[in-house]
């Protein structure tokens, strides 16, 4: 197996140096050998199959990469895959329960917090990662929180709108 | 967007870690933060044969105020944790008004103060408020450590005094001998934009009468600039439209910026001369209305 | 008694319906290009030029060729021998593919990499040695035009300098007379930046040609993958049939993703060579610096005068700079596209445009970026010069587009350049966006501020715009007129299945267009599944961009309805055993007139056309509908900034933005909002910081996103919406286009307000970006500040 795709099933060179890390990912353990020029984003989209984590630049600006590291908010195209061994990740594909939505993406949803869906998922995990703490965000807040995230389609408005429904939400209270 | 290979190793003491720099001859490089190195590897603008990680290096991540009134920042002390600082706003403000400002807040959470000051980015924040503060890094290595100060440890763009098996753990602050007071003014067209120009300000005072002041400039040289001269007019007295003008003056003067698509170097030694006397301003009415 | 249904509770017209897209996208299940895995894929890196201009005097592949994992390297040699090295453009030129001769602009193409996987490819093409020949470099129209200057396109066999073509239209005559009769006559001249869309998903192709079946499958990243399975028809000399576009879903559009670009033409051939599938996906750096751009667009515009205010001509003098090939998707008869859409809004009895294209070192295309084919130069123009005569006269700024827009009673309205304006409500836009701004306090409150050194301005712009290319006798792209589809299939129960040529991004469609079935047919939204983007199952459309969907594609979904409902009606008046003159439809349900309590709902009529169908009928219940639009939707727009800007330092910050858009019926207010604040930003963006420049040595400056700046949510103002609805009197249900309309009259609007607030300088146009640096030059040096390249970079 090469250390990036499974559906290619040829070995590595034997002097490429591959290294075996295990990364608990969205509540699972997984193990993998890796190449450690492997960028996180890569080994979740392609190794691991979760596709939900995007990738839109390649200077660290965009964020559409985002996800949680030990519950914060890294860019995942910013970081190797070796350096989780032994770490937390989670991904957009952690956030709902099995027959529920977060209610960071049933905000979304309700104010029209996405277009094309593209920066989506990073917008929603760094979200999550200021609504773990500041549960409850004024709009500068949020606005200041997502500064690291760019989106093209919807003008941020109806972005902030959505997590601070989210917000209204998980602390319990009704509109 | 694809790194180039190279090896990859995790240690867990700071002796490991040297030792595997020491190996490296040279072609090694210290990955904390990655926030500056990654993209780096990911552009190739960097091809290292060995990327040593000190991420699993334990008791690095702290920031602390010594007793005798040292502030002390570890290698692996995020820019989220000086953002986020309780100790910071009281024991620096200039430090306090900069780390929110750098990069962005995801960046924020795995970037580091000594790293960036490793990385000498000439647009970098950090360097020109340790420049501000008459900071220095220490550095291990096979022979112990060593402090450096900021202005010898910063010998150009992107270039550092780290010798090859050198790793730097620590960034210090001197204690205050006085009240603290300053600042930290950039000019970016939105977060995480490299500076077009970036101001920071360092204050001690006794009661109205400047005791120690420096002034950091970034983006407007090839590398960070100590505006020494501006500073030395702040002291000995209390601060004056007079001396915040003529430090306006001289740290424009000081500023070594070129013309390109942010601006004319003109426009650029105007935004210095305007950010320090803004933050000046700002301390004087502090200082006024304290009195 | 009526049954009708609700029709806002079933998801028709006017229901701010949640989007059916969303479930897959906020669980992060969307099928976006780069997710796709197909068994045995390869992927492609590209190698660009890092010069803007040089011969290629050796390309040496070997060590790329060596390296463990590498499949094959492509050159532009290679690709000449099966006479692929060059294809046609969507606009009659030709563009490299990969370059053979010379590289013509920074970041062109010039080799490809095939391997197993991106980081063994991207390995690859660094082994690549290239030896270029530098040749002087043109970054701007000045120097494509000057005496001696090189030919870039030496290619060309008739080619014997730098001019792509000239253009002209309207009355030149006329406008000239106009002109002498003028008591004042206001002149303007200002460069449009280039600019580039920037999705934030980047252009990629996954090339699957199968040797079994002789099947060329490409999922891509195109909003018009009819267009696309023509133009590879075309190049790759494949039968038409035997090409299966798919477009996924796409990470936004803008017109980024309608050109044809080498990197797909690449990757199918390998495909082809290799017989495995090849993946191409390029990075931000290959999207920026190689990809549709908008604008980079010299204007020069005069107005005459009366001294009452009334405009009594207007004539544009334009130069276009289209990089090194003329490859813009645009209308083939309008060269420089709807440029001349201008004015449309005022009621001037004379106009003049001509417009000369050039080409330079530079990436191609300058149509795209939310433009409606250059509309977005023509309106930012209009109301910059707008501003500028309003000055000229001493008027105020509301007051004299008042007197000038064109009224109520006076539509259909036929402009100047021969456009016709189908309905309007001008001046109420413009009252209300005063009104919510409260225009006269604003005027007060920065006559007092000014007292104390501050510096407050306010812009408006007013435009309005052709929407929905459009009509088959005046609109084509490679001859294919410019018309779109629905098909329409309701089951057994009643649910439905609808396909449409066209192709969302981000606009809603899938959401949308079931509202159009259920307002139609009274088929709730939900019942109606939309499908997009397979050339083998969708019916033929030109694609999603332009603004032109709603109008046309939307149109044809509503005729598409009707013919369905009007076999429904049949099947309604066997089963109830009447005349269908007899009876009357009500939203999902046929009624007996004079027994309104006998009916049959559209779900019993669609049960039937399956099981009890009348004497003689095919079984059954589709419909397709092909649409001709009559004429372009005209919507209107009044947008007004506020801004403070900073004496000390030319930074300005956007107070408030009040935007009144009048796009006819709207669909889904919800989804009209989301595109009206998209587009708010991009012109705020483009006003404040975003653009692509060139030094002189044609270096890229904005070819990543630590120069390419866009606005994150902290620099982004907050938007106040109003509506006004006049309905389009010949669309189908009244509606209009609207997706690119804030981006078009934005800009102005921003950059209005801040020349207002340092109106005191008599400086009349800073280029866009109005960065700090420009505007304090402008506020110190009080002069016009230009930002045309080359940009100096000591």
């Amino acid at each position: 197996m090469t250390s990036l795709f499974e559906e290619i099933n040829e070995a590595p060179p034997a002097d490429v140096p591959t290294r075996r890390v295990t990364i608990t990912v969205n509540g699972q353990r997984r193990t993998v050998e890796v190449e450690p020029r492997l960028l996180l984003a890569h080994l979740l989209r392609h190794g691991l199959r979760l596709t939900g984590t995007h990738t839109g630049c390649d200077t660290s600006n965009c964020g559409a990469c985002t996800v949680l590291f030990d519950g914060a908010p890294v860019k995942s195209c910013t970081m190797l895959a070796v350096q989780a061994d032994g770490h937390e990740v989670t991904t957009v594909e952690g956030l709902a329960g099995p027959s529920e939505l977060h209610p960071i993406q049933e905000g979304f949803r309700d104010e029209h917090g996405l277009q094309c869906g593209f920066c989506t998922p990073g917008m929603m995990m760094a979200a999550k990662a200021l609504l773990d703490r500041n549960p409850n965000p004024t709009e500068e807040d949020v606005r200041w929180a997502l500064s690291g995230n760019l989106c093209r389609c919807t003008g941020y408005q109806n972005i902030v709108k959505a997590v601070l429904a989210a917000a209204q939400k998980m602390r319990g209270e009704t509109a | 967007m694809y790194p180039p290979r190279f090896r990859y190793e995790a240690p867990r003491s700071i002796d490991e870690a040297i030792a595997l720099l020491q190996s490296g001859g040279g072609e090694a490089k210290v990955l904390a933060g990655g926030q500056s190195l990654v993209p780096l590897l990911k552009l190739r603008f960097a091809s290292p044969e060995l990327l040593v990680d000190i991420n699993g290096l334990p008791g690095l991540d702290y920031h602390r105020v010594d007793a005798d009134g040292t502030l002390r920042i570890g290698a692996l002390c995020r820019h989220v944790d000086l953002e986020r600082s309780t100790i910071l706003p009281t024991r620096s403000p200039t430090m306090a008004a900069a780390a929110p400002l750098v990069a962005d807040p995801i960046v924020r959470t795995r970037g580091t103060l000594v790293g960036s000051l490793c990385h000498a980015d000439p647009q970098g924040d950090w360097a020109a408020v340790v420049t501000a503060l008459g900071g220095s890094i220490v550095a291990q290595g096979p022979n112990g450590r060593r402090t450096i100060p900021v202005a010898e440890f910063v010998t150009g763009p992107f270039q550092n005094a780290l010798a090859y098996d050198e790793i730097a753990v620590e960034a210090v602050i001197p204690p205050a001998k006085g009240t603290v007071a300053g600042g930290y003014l950039k000019l970016e067209r939105r977060v995480g934009d490299f500076a077009t120009a970036g101001v920071a300000v360092a204050l001690e005072l006794n009661g109205a009468t400047v005791t120690r002041a420096g002034i950091g400039l970034t983006g407007v040289g090839s590398s960070t600039i100590n505006a020494t001269e501006a500073a030395q007019v702040l002291v000995g007295k209390p601060l004056s439209a007079e001396t915040i003008g003529g430090a306006a003056e001289l740290a424009a003067a000081a500023a070594q910026p070129k013309t390109d698509h942010r601006g004319t170097a003109a426009y650029k030694r105007h935004i210095v001369a305007t950010f320090v006397e803004r933050i000046l301003t700002r301390v004087n009415g502090s200082v006024q209305k304290a009195a | 008694m009526t049954q009708a249904l609700d029709e806002v509770k079933i998801g028709g017209l006017g229901a701010s319906r949640k989007r059916v897209e969303d479930n897959r996208f906020i669980r992060g299940k969307g099928t976006y290009i780069d997710d796709i895995v197909l068994p045995g894929m390869l992927h492609m890196e590209i190698l660009r030029s890092p010069v803007a201009h040089a011969r290629i005097r050796s390309i040496d592949t070997s060590k790329a060729w060596e390296i463990p994992g590498v499949r094959l390297v492509l050159t532009g040699e290679m690709l000449a021998s099966r006479n692929l090295a060059w294809m046609p453009t969507l606009s009659y030129d030709t563009q490299a593919v990969l370059a053979t001769d010379k590289v013509r602009f920074q970041g062109q193409e010039v080799a490809a990499v095939i391997a197993d996987d991106p980081y063994i490819a991207k390995d690859a093409c660094e082994a690549i040695v290239v030896d270029y020949e530098p040749l002087p470099v043109i970054v701007n129209p000045t120097q494509a035009l000057a005496e001696g200057a090189p030919i870039i396109r030496d290619d060309k066999e008739n080619q014997h300098d730098n001019v792509v073509f000239e253009w002209q239209v309207g009355d030149k005559e006329a406008t000239d007379r106009a002109f002498e009769q003028a008591d004042v006559v206001s002149k303007l001249d200002l460069h449009y930046p280039r600019s580039h869309p920037s999705p934030i998903e980047c252009c990629g192709s996954i090339a699957d040609f199968n040797r079994a079946t002789q099947k060329l499958t490409v999922y891509m990243t195109t909003q018009a993958p009819h267009i696309i399975r023509a133009a590879v028809a075309l190049v790759a000399e494949l039968p038409e049939h035997m090409i299966r576009i798919i477009a996924p879903d796409i990470g936004g559009g803008f017109g980024n993703k309608v050109p044809v670009y080498p990197g797909y033409v690449v990757s199918i051939l390998a495909s082809i060579l290799l017989e495995r599938p090849v993946k191409w996906i390029e990075d931000k750096t290959g999207n920026l610096i190689s990809t549709g751009f908008g604008r980079d667009i010299y204007l020069h515009g005069e107005m005459a005068l009366r001294k009452d205010g009334k405009i009594l001509a207007v004539r544009m003098h334009t130069t276009s700079d289209h990089g090194a090939f003329y490859s813009d998707a645009q209308p083939s008869k309008f060269r420089i596209g709807l440029l001349h859409s201008a004015f449309s809004c005022y009621d001037i009895p004379a106009a003049y445009l001509h417009n000369t294209g050039v080409y330079t070192n530079k990436a191609p295309g300058g149509v795209a970026y939310r433009c409606s084919f250059r509309v977005t130069e023509a309106m930012f123009f209009q109301e910059r010069m707008m501003q500028a005569a309003a000055d000229d006269l001493g008027m105020d700024q509301a007051e004299f587009r008042r007197i000038n827009l064109v009224r109520d009673d006076d539509f259909p309205h036929r402009t100047p350049f021969g456009f016709l304006t189908d309905s309007g409500q001008y001046v109420k836009c413009l009252d209300k966006a005063l009104e919510a701004i409260g225009y006269q306090d604003f005027l007060k409150e920065k006559e007092e501020a000014k007292k104390q050194g501050r510096l407050l301005g306010i812009g408006i712009s007013t435009m309005t715009e052709p929407l929905g290319a459009g009509n088959s006798r005046e609109f084509d792209i490679l001859g294919i007129k410019m018309f779109d589809s629905a098909e329409l299939r309701v089951h057994i129960t009643g649910r439905a299945l609808l396909r449409t040529g066209a192709k969302t991004q981000g606009q809603g469609h899938e959401t949308t267009w079931a509202q159009i079935v259920a307002h139609e047919l009274g088929i709730p939204a939900e019942d109606v599944v939309v499908e997009e983007g397979d050339t083998d199952t969708a019916p033929f459309g030109m694609g999603t961009y332009a603004s032109r969907s709603t109008p046309v594609a939307g149109a044809a979904v509503a005729m598409a309805a009707r013919k369905v409902r009007a076999k429904a009606r049949k099947l309604a008046a066997h089963l109830l055993e009447v005349s269908e003159e007899d009876l009357e439809w009500e939203l999902g349900r046929f009624y007996v007139r004079s027994a309104p309590e006998r009916g049959v709902s559209i779900q019993e009529a669609a049960a039937a056309a399956y099981s009890n169908m009348p004497d003689g009928m095919e079984p059954g219940l589709e419909a397709v509908a092909y649409y001709d639009p009559p004429n372009m939707t005209w919507p209107f727009a009044a947008y007004v900034v506020t801004v403070e800007v900073d004496p000390k330092t030319g930074v300005w910050d956007v107070l408030r933005v009040v935007a009144v858009d009048d796009c006819g019926v709207r669909i889904n207010p919800m989804i009209v909002e989301g595109q009206i604040m998209g587009g708010l930003t991009e012109a705020f963006a483009k006003a404040s910081m975003q653009y692509i420049t060139f030094d002189a040595e044609g270096n890229c400056i904005g070819s990543n996103y630590m120069d390419y700046l866009l606005p994150t949510a902290w620099e982004t103002p907050g938007f106040e919406l109003h509506e006004v609805v006049t309905p389009s009197p010949h669309h189908p249900f009244g509606a209009k286009g609207v997706g690119e309309c804030a981006t078009v009259g934005g800009p102005a609007a921003f950059v209005n307000a801040v020349l207002d607030a340092i109106k005191d300088t008599g400086v009349r146009n800073i280029d866009m970006p109005l960065l700090p640096s420009r505007v304090y030059e402008a506020l110190t040096e009080r002069h016009d500040v230009s930002g045309a390249p080359p940009v100096r970079m000591d």
